[in-house]
């Protein structure tokens, strides 16, 4: 027999047990089309197709509470293949039934109906919508006071995916009291609980600026930083893109986490972490260098530029890369000392390379050529400079080449360096086209420097050298 | 007779000359009259000539003076506003620099204080210090509380064993599992065993065999997550008797006795 026919023999003979007069039956039949359904997507389609949502949705709605929880189990093994499911389940009226088991006595009724719930809105914000119209979000902040652990996580979890589509569902969420509940979660010991209360609390804060700061006001921060040491690596990893999603969003709030000292903790997470972990503290620390240059300053002081180089190095990923990249361009963007301090620590060549590598993702070539083109314009500090001169494109040229044409004539000690290091000499050998942006500066260095010295160093002055000597009489 | 032919032709000569005179006079009295009006006219007009160029001349006079005497009190108040635009000048001029000198000041001492920032950084990194070293003392007090907990799990647990184990006590004649002959010492197993009280077990109900309602099924893992242990009372519906205390009997008792006593001698 074929699959499908398996399939359908199956729910054909599931179904009348569903209506079964024992209850014990009735139970067993709707945990075991739970189970299927849970295993393959084809099979919960198959429970769609074959009409026994409606009366999973009934036995929802009956008195005895291991018959709503195996009902509930159905529902959301349903619910949690695809969004097209989730509407099939929302069209027999699953959501109401499961709002109604929420405000049930019995803790296993209600985490079983929150993680449906929870299954339903995760797919986009239409369901989410529907489910927030149904009334389930106060109950859900009543679930999360419960004593039993696990009602808590599940809670928690249904309300961070039902507040990561649109600002709107934020604000219902917020609205309903849920973050006062979510802050004191923190403090518990439990480390499932932790993850989830902190993807709540960044899935509501990465909306808008206000609900970051209502985020903020409940005073979140001190304690979340306890929980960046956390044996758990997602517990870390949630914490720091909280972390993130606030710092996002305004200068105060950036100033706000960074006086109470986040930049030292992230920048010890990314040294203890590894992999796509690190993402989020990298982005944060670009974020927060990006509001002011005071904050890219404590940034660069708190020896977040060396964390960011080693990242940059140990990372095999491309968008990791991309990330960091980013992050450094937006530290070293503000003025000559940011961009000083980026070039000591040896990341412009290394941006360089990443733009010229053929290997590098196109996303990775263009964050890394803005940032260069970006320190460079600041940076002031001829010897980080020129080991640019060497093997840049033209594009990266023209802007290493205006730096020296600012610096140079106003500093005799940089021009005696720059001619003593094979600068002007390198400077010489570039070909570039008469007019040019290239030409202009090109000509703007030698003008700082004597006629003679210039001739010297152009190439193929020794062969000329040589011709005048064959040309000469001696008197 | 000859003087008066004379006379005669003197009178006629006189009436022919005093007519032809008259005649003559009457014919230029229009033209003499005429030129009598014109030297009039001209020697009139000659007179108003004259009195008008006076006239003029005196008004001339006049106006020179009046026009002088305006405008030099018209000069003598365009030099005091002159001057007093002049004085304004050097006044907002020299305001202007005490401006500038104080807008650099203050900007340099409290807007862009340099001070202030150095501090404000240097607050940070030791912030950044501090915060690190709390959490460190956080971070080893978590450890240190999950690793307590561990033990007295551990050790609840090796307590529950020796609980359920106790026939495994060593006797006068024969040693038991955990006090092998060859040993130096005794395990710690079989110290735990000395100091332990038999219990008669309870009838437990280990939550992976049974579901709801009692009927046998496989592990349900997917209604709790709940962590019980195992040797916890499950309060589920399960059916068990409550277990009754056991009978002391006084042989117990003396066995009891003597198993302290062979383990304090052993430990001598």
């Amino acid at each position: 027999m074929s699959q499908r026919q398996i399939i359908q023999g199956v729910m054909a003979l599931l179904r009348p047990l569903l209506l079964d007069v024992v209850p014990g039956v009735q139970q067993t039949a709707a945990l075991a089309l739970g189970r299927l359904a849970d295993s393959s997507d084809s099979l919960a389609e198959a429970v769609v197709k074959e009409n026994i949502l409606p009366d999973v949705v009934q036995s929802v709605t009956s008195h005895n509470r291991f018959h709503k929880k195996a009902a509930a189990f159905v529902l959301r093994a349903v619910a949690k293949h695809s969004p097209e499911l989730s509407q099939a389940v929302v069209d027999c009226g699953g959501v109401d039934a499961l709002v109604q088991c929420l405000m049930e006595f019995d803790p296993g009724v209600k985490e079983a109906a929150a993680w449906a719930l929870g299954c339903v809105a995760r797919h986009n914000a239409t369901l989410s919508q529907t489910v927030v119209n149904a009334g389930a979000v106060p109950v859900l902040v009543l679930c999360l006071l419960e004593p039993e652990m696990a009602l808590k996580r599940i809670a928690a979890s249904t309300l961070s995916d039902i507040c990561k589509h649109t600002p709107e569902l934020a604000h219902a969420v917020v609205d309903a009291g849920a973050i006062p509940h979510l802050a004191q979660l923190i403090l518990s010991r439990d480390t499932k609980l932790k993850r989830q209360v902190f993807s709540a609390l960044s899935q509501i804060a990465k909306h808008s600026a206000s609900l970051s700061e209502m985020v903020a006001e409940v005073g979140v921060f001190p304690a979340a930083m306890t929980c960046l040491k956390d044996p758990d690596e997602y517990v870390r990893k949630n914490v720091t893109t909280l972390m993130r999603e606030m710092v996002k969003q305004t200068a105060e709030l950036s100033q706000l986490v960074v006086n109470c000292g986040g930049l030292g903790a992230v920048i010890d997470y990314l040294g203890d972490c590894s992999g796509s972990l690190r993402l989020p503290g990298i982005m944060m620390l670009g974020y927060v260098a990006s509001h002011s240059e005071s904050l890219a300053m404590a940034v660069i002081l708190s020896k977040g530029v060396s964390q960011l180089a080693v990242c940059l190095s140990e990372e095999p990923e491309d968008h990791i890369k991309a990330a960091t990249v980013w992050s450094i361009g937006q530290i070293g963007q503000h003025t000559p000392d940011h961009a000083k301090a980026v070039a000591m620590a040896n990341l412009l060549p290394k941006l360089l390379k990443l733009y010229m590598d053929a290997s590098s993702s196109e996303d990775l070539q263009a964050k890394s050529k803005k940032a260069l083109k970006s320190i460079l314009q600041k940076c002031t500090h001829l010897p980080a400079l020129e080991p640019l001169l060497y093997d840049a494109p033209s594009k990266i040229l023209k802007h290493v080449m205006c730096q020296f044409s600012k610096v140079l004539p106003h500093d005799s000690k940089a021009r005696r360096l720059f001619v003593t290091s094979g600068g002007l000499k390198k400077v010489q050998e570039i070909q570039a086209e008469p007019g040019s942006v290239l030409q202009e500066h090109i000509n703007a260095i030698n003008s700082c420097f004597p006629e003679e010295i210039v001739r010297y160093y152009s190439p193929g002055y020794s062969e000329v050298l040589l011709e005048r000597l064959e040309n000469y009489q001696p008197a | 007779m000859a003087g008066l032919l004379t006379l005669e032709q003197k009178l006629q000569h006189f009436r022919k000359e005093y007519f032809y005179r008259s005649n003559q006079a009457e014919e230029n009295r229009k033209r003499e009259n005429q030129a009598a009006t014109l030297i009039q006219s001209w020697f009139r007009g000659c007179l108003e000539r004259a009195y008008l160029s006076h006239l003029h001349k005196k008004a001339i006079i006049i106006q020179k003076i009046w026009r002088g005497f305006t405008a030099r009190a018209r000069v003598r108040q365009m030099v005091k506003a002159a001057y007093f635009i002049m004085k304004m000048n050097f006044y907002e001029e020299m305001a202007v620099r005490i401006q500038q000198r104080w807008r650099g000041f203050f900007a340099r001492k409290h807007i862009h204080s340099f001070y202030a920032r150095k501090s404000y950084m240097e607050g940070i990194l030791k912030k950044n210090e501090s915060v690190r070293n709390e959490l460190d003392e956080i971070c080893d007090l978590q450890k240190k509380e999950r690793e307590s907990l561990k033990m007295i799990q551990e050790q609840t647990a090796k307590v529950y064993q020796a609980h359920r184990l106790h026939y495994l006590l060593s006797t006068e004649q024969c040693p038991g599992v955990f006090n092998s002959p060859f040993r130096q010492a005794p395990h710690e197993m079989e110290l735990l065993l000395r100091q332990v009280k038999h219990s008669a077990p309870n009838r437990m109900v280990p939550k992976s065999r049974v579901s709801f309602l009692g009927i046998p099924g496989p592990a349900a893992h997917g209604f709790s997550a709940t962590t019980e242990s195992p040797w916890m009372k499950s309060t589920r519906i399960c059916s068990f008797r409550p277990a009754l205390p056991p009978i002391a009997s006084k042989n117990y008792q003396v066995m009891v006795v003597k198993a302290t006593t062979k383990s304090l001698d052993l430990e001598d």
